[in-house]
């Protein structure tokens, strides 16, 4: 199989609120930083585009459309798109350059989710004739999940409060987080409930913005000259959706993904981990199999800013970029999409 | 370099204007477990499941592959949801062929559906937005205009569109699948029938329909089933602005790039001496004519001459049918009708259409267009390995 | 108990989502301007095509658009279709003439109504112009212009819609 490599990455910064920014003002900015750094003048230079972005978050059917407005699509361009997180957009990317219908792609991923009310609108994500009637937003299930693991002893309010101090003060080196700082466990915990047993820091925030990504076979990122890091596995599994029919205090579908993605082949030096919630990332820690050795979400992660359908293909974007700069060897990024971590994907980098 | 891999399954559900005896996920069932049965193959044999259809807001579900894993025997494998507006049929079958084609996988499942009954599709289309006006025209309305230019510059009799109106619901009644059944029908009924938006009138555009359409796509070493394969032997996607200054809205670039990658493919250089029919999406009926010169079967200002001299029909015996099955303007689930047409081609190289079987077929196009007839999505299946 | 039960064939689940809709930079500026009652558009620094509304791209060369350029409210018809069908929820009674219309100094159309006019009689390549509402009732809305009508000026051939400088055929 062809081997395939990240070759350049760009994210915008997480902020709540856009304001005044349309889809094409939210990506293009990303799209520029991205073939700058491989010296591209459009996305005429590769030989396939594909995107990853949800209508309903502007509330607007064919929202992605407008995206290819800030492509340069003429003459027109290979070009798709997937009504998911952009990490899924990378993996159809991946399967178009293994068949040999190109040697390089353009991957990107947008999401305005302030215009509505995020955690409400994807209520009407669940089974429509059962549960969507009802209204279960995302952070009561998200709650209800703590709640099963508080109850089984599987995690403390105090672990999730620890995975919070660590991203608000790994953020502070993030000069893309949106929320960012050093704060006690204690301080943590004196916090009054929000939807319990989560508090609000144990959330992540609704967050703004873009981030983009150019991969390419081996041999293409050489010739490009840029630094690059190899995608040496990459695999995604789906659960059930209902909250009820699952184990909700273990990821399977992670743990399925990481076998076959070849987690364990080597060291983990870092992990990018996508948990919106604080207990999922301790979930997702040991789904993925992860010990003490592996640096995990050393920006942040999402609960430093989460940019709905782009977060997932910023996880590898991060691990990436850790690579290229040295600071790792080998690494996990992960991304996940559904109510309470119903969908997963799992992809290993390693250096050149 | 891409893999060998060939449609094993197809199954799809009966195209009607509401189908109020099945839920979203019973729906998709019908066709998958069609396509399951015609491969003789069961979930438990399917490696990874690509779900298509057009905007969520059409029957108010966001992202309903994640409610329907469990139905489609998605649990614990690869799932992915592509949309690419009205091509998405047909720009699903080529992401679902590219997991075989990459030797990722060894045989997948792939389903696309539109239950537009569940909602409300013509608002779903014009949530109001301040720097336009509400004209609530629909996609005649944004079709029209250019069937008009079209005209203009072909010199077209006014009554291609009539024709091909007729010829697809006479096709159409040949496939008990399809949504419209109109056997009788005739050009004086078209004629008559009420002006929409002029040039276009109601008997020439396309139903709204609810159904799915479902594929097996198997790797060269895991083919299945009674029937024989309808082998990939192109796969080809394009894309272009909805508005650019120029911009050939007739005729677009991204048509006939698409198509002559796809040709390239296959070895094709005259698509109409080479097919042996094709199933092309034609919502408008003078989208045959318009279609036949964006790809290649007539030249630039002589489509309608093929449509008037009955190339494209098969009851007048023409040598390059044209939508056997009735085509978009019988059935029209938008999510599926790419994926139909795909699985028609499919279909017919199989020699497995029925009574709209055009004799003989061993190589057959698939054909898929949307948002402003900017997005295409094509293939070509034969009988051959190639 | 055993009585038959009935089929549910479906239920009533109304969704309800506010959204806060932003047009944009790009078009906010338009709509700004639109509400003094100007058409603006943008031109491509590349390709130097003038687009209305503007998106702050260009579709064409993916580069952002910044140079604002005011257009005229007279234009060109590139084409066009009589509205027929009666749509629920729309005040304009058919039929009616939906038309590609492109402002004088722009090179990309919009679609407007187009009325004053005898619907057989218009005709690909018309000279039209803008019939704003009273300025009182202007807001930040493209149906500040109530519509377009016919104007008394030849025709513009057709290799020359969307080609048009501001100051018009003449110009």
């Amino acid at each position: 199989m062809r081997e395939i490599a990240v070759v350049a990455y760009s994210q915008s910064p997480c902020v709540a609120d856009a304001g005044a920014t349309n889809e094409v003002e939210l990506i293009m900015p990303q799209l520029q930083a991205v073939y700058s750094q491989l010296g591209l003048a459009s996305a005429q230079d590769v030989d396939f585009v594909c995107s990853g972005s949800c209508d309903y978050l502007q509330g607007a059917a064919f929202a992605f459309v407008a995206g290819v407005d800030a492509l340069g699509a003429v003459p027109p361009i290979k070009e798709s798109h997937v009504e998911m997180d952009a990490a899924w957009a990378l993996y159809e990317a991946i399967l178009k350059i293994r068949m040999g219908h190109a040697d390089s792609a353009l991957i990107y991923g947008f999401g305005k989710s302030s215009p509505g009310e995020l955690p409400i609108v994807l209520s009407q994500r669940l089974d429509p004739y059962y549960l969507a009637p009802l209204w279960l937003d995302t952070v009561s299930l998200a709650a209800l999940q703590a709640r099963l693991l508080l109850d089984q002893d599987l995690v403390s309010e105090r672990d999730m409060a620890a995975v919070v101090a660590r991203s608000r003060r790994n953020a502070m080196d993030n000069p893309l987080a949106q929320l960012a700082g050093e704060f006690s466990i204690e301080e943590l915990l004196a916090e009054e409930h929000f939807v319990a047993p989560l508090r609000r820091a144990d959330c992540c925030p609704v967050s703004d913005g873009a981030a983009a990504m150019v991969i390419a076979t081996v041999e293409q990122a050489r010739a490009w000259g840029a630094p690059y890091a190899r995608i040496t596995g990459i695999d995604q599994r789906i659960e059930n959706h209902n909250p009820c029919l699952r184990d909700l205090t273990d990821s399977v579908s992670t743990r399925q993904a990481a076998a076959a993605a070849g987690v364990h082949r080597g060291p983990v030096d870092v992990a990018e981990i996508y948990a919106p919630f604080s207990h999922q990332e301790i979930l997702l820690t040991r789904a993925l199999g992860l010990d003490d050795s592996t640096l995990v979400n050393p920006g942040g992660g999402v609960l430093a800013g989460n940019l709905m359908m782009a977060s997932g293909l910023s996880r590898v974007g991060e691990v990436f970029r850790r690579i290229v700069d040295g600071k790792a060897g080998r690494g996990v990024a992960h991304a996940t999409s559904g109510p309470c971590l119903q969908h997963n994907l799992v992809a290993v980098l390693e250096g050149a | 370099m891409a893999e060998r891999a060939a449609v094993v399954g197809i199954g799809q559900t009966r195209y009607k204007t509401r189908r109020n005896d099945v839920s979203i996920a019973g729906l998709l069932r019908e066709a998958v477990d069609r396509a399951l049965e015609d491969a003789d193959v069961s979930f438990a044999d399917i490696d990874a499941v690509i779900i298509g259809k057009a905007p969520d807001m059409f029957e108010g579900v966001i992202m309903p592959e994640s409610y329907l894993a469990d139905a489609l025997g998605a649990m614990g494998k690869p799932m992915l949801r592509v949309h690419t507006a009205g091509s998405v049929g047909g720009s699903t079958a080529i992401v679902a062929a590219s997991h075989v084609q990459s030797g990722t996988f060894k045989r997948v499942l792939t389903v696309t559906f539109e239950k537009q009954s569940e909602s409300n599709a013509m608002w779903a289309l014009s949530t109001p937005q301040p720097f336009s006006v509400h004209l609530n025209a629909g996609a005649g309305g944004y079709f029209a205009p250019i069937i008009r230019e079209y005209i203009r510059r072909s010199g077209a009799p006014d009554d291609v569109g009539i024709k091909v109106a007729v010829k697809d619901r006479r096709h159409g009644a040949r496939n008990p699948l399809a949504h419209l059944q109109l056997p009788d029908i005739t050009e004086q009924e078209v004629r008559d029938s009420m002006m929409l938006w002029d040039p276009l009138r109601f008997l020439e555009a396309c139903p709204s329909s609810d159904g799915a359409c479902a594929m097996v796509i198997a790797a060269e070493d895991s083919i299945t089933g009674s029937k024989p394969p309808a082998w990939i032997r192109g796969v080809a996607m394009r894309s272009e602005p909805t508005m650019y200054a120029g911009r050939e809205e007739v005729n677009p670039q991204a048509g006939r790039d698409c198509a002559a990658d796809v040709y390239a493919q296959a070895g094709i250089t005259n698509p109409r001496r080479d097919l042996d029919c094709a199933e092309i999406y034609v919502p408008f009926s003078w989208y045959e004519p318009m279609w036949l010169e964006n790809l290649g079967f007539a030249a630039e200002g002589e489509g309608w001459k093929l449509t008037l001299e009955g190339a494209t029909s098969l009851d007048a015996g023409g040598d390059i049918p044209w939508n056997c099955s009735g085509g978009v303007l019988s059935s029209n689930p938008i999510g599926a009708s790419g994926m139909i047409r795909f699985a028609e081609a499919a279909r017919q190289v199989r020699g497995d259409a029925g009574a709209h079987q055009v004799d003989g077929a061993r190589l057959a196009m698939g054909h898929a267009y949307g948002g402003g007839a900017q997005f295409f999505a094509m293939w070509i299946v034969g009988a051959d390995k190639g | 108990m055993s009585e038959p039960l009935a089929d549910v064939t479906g239920i009533k689940a109304p969704v309800y989502l506010k959204y806060r809709f932003t047009a944009g930079s790009a078009p906010a500026r338009f709509l700004c301007r639109l509400k003094e009652g100007v058409l603006t558009g943008q031109r491509c620094p590349r390709c130097s095509n003038v687009y209305i509304p503007p998106r702050g791209s260009c579709p064409a060369c993916g580069v952002p658009t910044e140079d604002e350029v005011v257009l005229s409210d007279k234009g060109t018809i590139q084409s066009f279709t009589i509205v027929s069908i009666p749509i629920p929820g729309n005040p304009i009674q058919p039929p009616y003439v939906v038309a590609n219309i492109v402002p004088d100094g722009a090179n990309i159309s919009f679609i407007h109504l187009l009325s004053e006019c005898v619907n057989e009689e218009v005709h690909i390549g018309q000279r039209v112009q803008a019939l704003w509402k009273p300025a009182e009732e202007w807001g930040h809305a493209m149906d500040n212009i109530r519509y377009f009508r016919p104007l008394d000026e030849p025709d513009v051939p057709v290799e020359r819609i969307g080609k048009l400088p501001v100051t018009g055929l003449e110009g």
